[in-house]
């Protein structure tokens, strides 16, 4: 059944870190992108620089399934070092690409796969004469031979190479002589197409191909944030890249030349979230983003944040952990330290974004909430979401949004108030009323701590109004819930007794499996979750279902602890699915372990699919 | 207990430019030891602050922990302060500054705050030259928890308990010196004269601005055998000469003895006037300003007053190019590109 392989398939890139793959890599991706077809890349990447082995997965799948999948069913194998194991990961029925310059191991042949040789070194000594160039030009000569077998339009790779190097008419034919000596050698030496092979459609619409980082940074210019701190750590340092490539271009006044924002580079993460601390105190939106050990080490600012509500925006790319774990894996694994960071009686609002655009838009919306709630909010994104390219819904901007200051007082307002308190909560919902420094000569100062104070910012050590001022946080907390991103519910009613949870990057695998045990006839109810605090919302999803499936990417199923720990639910329906081994979660893990839970009628229904 | 300040103040009270008496300045009682050097220097930051006629609002005060970092609720009532977490001062300070450029930041640490937990964020905004007054009240203890060592007690000080402290000391000066600092003075809470001039210049000055100041803790360090204590500082204190700072357009009158003084000209045209310089000190000198601490360090005596100055300095908003405006007074139309931008982005991300 050939036909079933058309614009449905896995390839991997097995190349070498630090020899200029990624952009031959990203030209293959973005060419089937061009071409309509909905196309899912991943780098998976060591933490290193040069030298050590790197892939890059390649999922192309007609029904718009984005999440990861296991099986490579075509290997772009051009590292010797990884070549044993990258010959076992392709299918059976696959194919293994590789440089055929030097002759291919006898250990390494399998009955099963097809071997196509490829001479890459010795094409790139013929044709190449700086070093450089033939160790690049082998990556394009490779994405040329790819295009021959599966069918790429070559006129796609042209226009993207010309848009790549607009003015370097030289390098563009270079390129191009690269891509034809693949497509050449293909075309004297091997069949063509393969079986699996790509037809163009019109399935991708409107939709852009970009990182979550890259999103987020976006999102920041746009939400306003005007002070950034950070302390690189991976993979949250192309967040604050990113702000910084926008912000030269679109912030910079055109009489003056000067910068409308500020960038620090901190000493540490300490230092990072206590400058956006302070400049979110004196009154600008300031972020900071950092991954897992940055945010231990922000811990004990986050308590002050709470405690003396200043509004802060942090941005978390989890990443493997715990300690330096995996540093370039994937993982949703910092929610419980994100959720209750800091020492004492804390409660942190958290956001969960799924996609780039939600990236995007929660980056903006949490500058907003910051200020409007005057705590930090958190930011849970991740390695997958953050570093690799998704095809995403386009952003929007709506011209006419103001930012939501949130409550701060004038100098008027300030001189017709008979007192000032800065924590009295005069509105009834637990958020008080804020001044920002410089603002009136005599009126509305007050001394920000973190040790207890009165509803007047006055020092006091008397266990009641301490309490008293514990209680008011609890009820801005509650405020919050309905405040913060609703989670978003897959159904109007609900239709199972089985209910599905998950929230960011577990959504596209959650999703492909919800759908394709539907088509087995096994339906699930499913919520994605979008913040902290959880609404009624969450708690009356859980009360009517029978059995609830937490899906997510930690050990411990932190989410599932978060839910029984806040809601009132019974621990004993709360199943998890839990996909911890740093590298995406998919569709087929969600599956296999939901089967595992449900009652043996159903069971038999499940391994049909599975098989 | 409660603390009640009299709310009488004299009707003549001296009234600074703004038409405001030292009232203005002054914070909440303080809470601290009866005789605690910190109050001293409290005292002559609001004087200074008042001399220099500044709208107290326009003022920032900004601390970590400890018996130092509670004096900012000690001072300047009418500024906003923010008693921050311990040794992260600067850090918050830095934040603060970015987002309004046009404020006047006071920092106030101590030796603990500064050269323990805090070396790191000390040693990195010194690299930023941030904009700010970076006050250290060095009393060589940690007066809350009851008189440990710190960082900046010398060697073979003696404790109230009588352990002789085995470590050498952090020489905060010196560091700042080595780091580059673009203002580093030295002085004394028990010498007022001395400290509300040196406060005025480093208010004054366009970049960091750090003033040592030896701070006795009469509670814990105070004892025969320490050399933080008042007796021990007055004893061994060797001062460079007298600092004052002469506002814009003012006449400076030339009451020291011609060939021994000096004037530094800051950025809005007021003067540091330096008098009776002890011989061969040159502020615009760094390695000299070296030498003289070191030197007076193996003396066992206390340089104080103004060690060094470099006028022409840039800080941070200038190394990275911020607007003149206070970034927290820009708004949608300056920050936000629009949704015609935004759809060129999509457009190129197809």
């Amino acid at each position: 059944m050939p036909n079933s392989k058309v614009n449905d398939f896995v390839i991997r890139f097995a190349n070498v870190n630090g020899t200029g793959s990624a952009s031959a890599n990203y030209l293959f991706a973005k060419a089937i992108f061009r071409m309509g077809i909905p196309v899912t890349p991943k780098n998976i990447f060591p933490s290193n620089i040069q030298g050590l082995p790197t892939w890059y997965d390649v999922r192309v799948s007609e029904k718009g399934y984005l999440g990861r999948r296991e099986g490579v069913d075509l290997m772009v194998c051009v590292n010797p070092q990884s070549m044993p194991d990258d010959v076992l990961s392709v299918k059976s029925g696959g194919y293994f690409i590789y440089d055929c310059t030097k002759a291919l191991n006898p250990a390494l042949i399998r009955p099963d796969v097809t071997y196509i040789g490829l001479p890459l070194m010795e094409m790139c000594l013929r044709e190449f004469t700086d070093p450089r160039q033939r160790q690049l030009f082998k990556n394009i000569i490779y994405v040329g031979a790819l295009s021959a077998l599966l069918d790429i339009e070559f006129s796609v790779l042209e226009q993207l190479l010309a848009e790549q190097f607009v003015g370097k008419e030289k390098l563009v034919a270079m390129n191009i002589k690269a891509l034809n000596l693949g497509i050449s050698y293909i075309h004297s030496n091997y069949a063509y197409p393969l079986d699996i092979r790509l037809e163009r459609r019109d399935l991708v619409g409107d939709k852009i191909l970009i990182d979550g980082n890259s999103a987020c940074g976006l999102g920041a210019v746009y939400g306003g944030a005007t002070v950034v701190a950070w302390y690189p750590i991976t993979p949250s340092t192309s967040v604050v890249e990113a702000f910084e490539i926008y912000a030269k271009k679109l912030r910079v006044d055109k009489e003056t030349g000067k910068r409308n924002y500020a960038i620090v580079q901190a000493e540490d993460e300490l230092a990072a979230i206590g400058m956006v601390i302070g400049a979110n105190w004196n009154g600008a939106r300031s972020f900071t983003a950092t991954s897992g050990p940055g945010l231990s080490l922000m811990n004990e600012f986050l308590g002050l944040a709470y405690f003396a509500e200043i509004p802060t925006v942090l941005i978390d790319v989890q990443r493997t952990g715990p300690s330096t774990g995996m540093p370039t894996r994937t993982q949703q694994s910092d929610i419980l330290l994100a959720a209750y960071a800091s020492h004492g009686d804390t409660k942190q609002v958290l956001v969960f974004p799924s996609t780039p655009k939600e990236c995007f838009e929660m980056t903006a919306e949490a500058l907003d909430l910051a200020e409007s709630l005057q705590t930090p909010i958190i930011m849970m994104t991740d390695l997958d979401l953050g570093m690799n390219d998704h095809m995403s819904e386009p952003f929007h901007w709506d011209d006419t949004r103001k930012y939501n200051r949130g409550k701060i007082l004038n100098a008027s307002q300030l001189e017709d108030l008979p007192r000032f308190g800065r924590y009295l909560d005069v509105d009834g919902d637990g958020i008080t009323y804020r001044t920002i420094p410089g603002t009136h000569p005599t009126k509305g100062s007050f001394f920000t701590r973190g040790t207890s104070r009165d509803e007047y910012a006055a020092y006091t050590e008397d266990g009641r109004v301490y309490a008293r001022n514990m209680d008011r946080l609890l009820k801005k907390w509650n405020t919050a819930k309905d405040m913060v991103p609703a989670p978003y519910l897959y159904q109007k009613e609900n239709k199972s007794a089985f209910g599905l949870i998950f929230f960011g990057t577990s959504t596209y695998s959650a999703e492909e499996a919800m759908e394709t045990m539907a088509a087995t006839g096994i339906n699930f109810d499913a919520m994605r979750l979008r913040a902290f605090p959880f609404n009624q919302m969450v708690e009356d999803f859980i009360h009517t279902h029978e059995k609830v499936f937490i899906i997510e990417q930690n050990r411990d199923g932190q989410m599932r602890s978060l839910l029984i720990n806040e809601l009132n639910v019974d621990p004993q329906k709360m199943i998890p699915i839990l996909n911890y081994d740093g590298m995406p979660i998919t569709a087929h893990a969600i599956m296999t372990l939901i089967n595992k839970n449900l009652s043996p009628a159903l069971n038999g229904a499940t391994s049909k699919i599975l098989s | 207990m409660t603390y009640i300040r009299p709310k009488f103040r004299h009707p003549d009270l001296p009234k600074n430019d703004l038409g405001y008496t030292t009232r203005e300045y002054e914070g909440s009682l303080s809470t601290l030891c009866a005789g605690c050097g910190h109050d001293s220097i409290s005292g002559s930051i609001l004087q200074a602050c008042f001399e220099l006629s500044i709208p107290p609002h326009r003022i920032a005060k900004l601390s970590g922990i400890g018996c130092s970092s509670k004096t900012p609720n000690y001072f300047l009532g009418n500024s906003h302060g923010f008693n921050s977490v311990h040794g992260r001062m600067p850090s918050v300070a830095t934040g603060a500054n970015m987002a309004n450029r046009d404020l006047i930041y006071m920092g106030v640490s101590g030796d603990g705050d500064t050269a323990s937990i805090g070396m790191g964020q000390f040693v990195h905004v010194i690299r930023r030259n941030l904009n700010m007054v970076y006050i250290v009240m060095n009393n060589g203890c940690y007066g809350l928890t009851k008189g440990q060592d710190s960082a900046t007690a010398d060697a073979g000080s003696k404790s109230k308990a009588g352990s002789v402290n085995p470590f050498q000391p952090i020489d905060l000066a010196g560091l700042a010196l080595e780091l580059g600092a673009s203002f580093v003075a030295q002085s004394f809470s028990g010498d007022k004269e001395q400290l509300v001039p040196l406060i005025k210049a480093a208010v004054s000055h366009p970049g960091f601005a750090f003033i040592n100041v030896i701070s006795p803790c009469v509670t814990f360090n105070n004892n025969p055998g320490s050399t933080k204590s008042y007796d021990y500082v007055r004893e061994h204190i060797e001062a460079t000469g007298k600092t004052d700072l002469v506002p814009e357009k003012s006449e400076i009158l030339a009451s020291y003895e011609s060939g021994t003084g000096t004037e530094v000209m800051l950025h809005d045209g007021t003067f540091i006037k330096l008098e009776k310089l002890a011989a061969n000190r040159d502020p615009f000198n760094r390695m000299e300003a070296m030498n003289a601490l070191r030197n007076a360090r193996n003396r066992n005596e206390i340089l104080t007053g103004l060690l060094y100055i470099e006028t022409e300095t840039e800080d941070l908003h200038h190394t990275i190019n911020s607007t003149d405006r206070p970034l927290n007074t820009l708004e949608e139309a300056d920050l936000c590109p629009g949704a015609a931008v935004l759809a060129e982005i999509n457009d190129d991300l197809r």
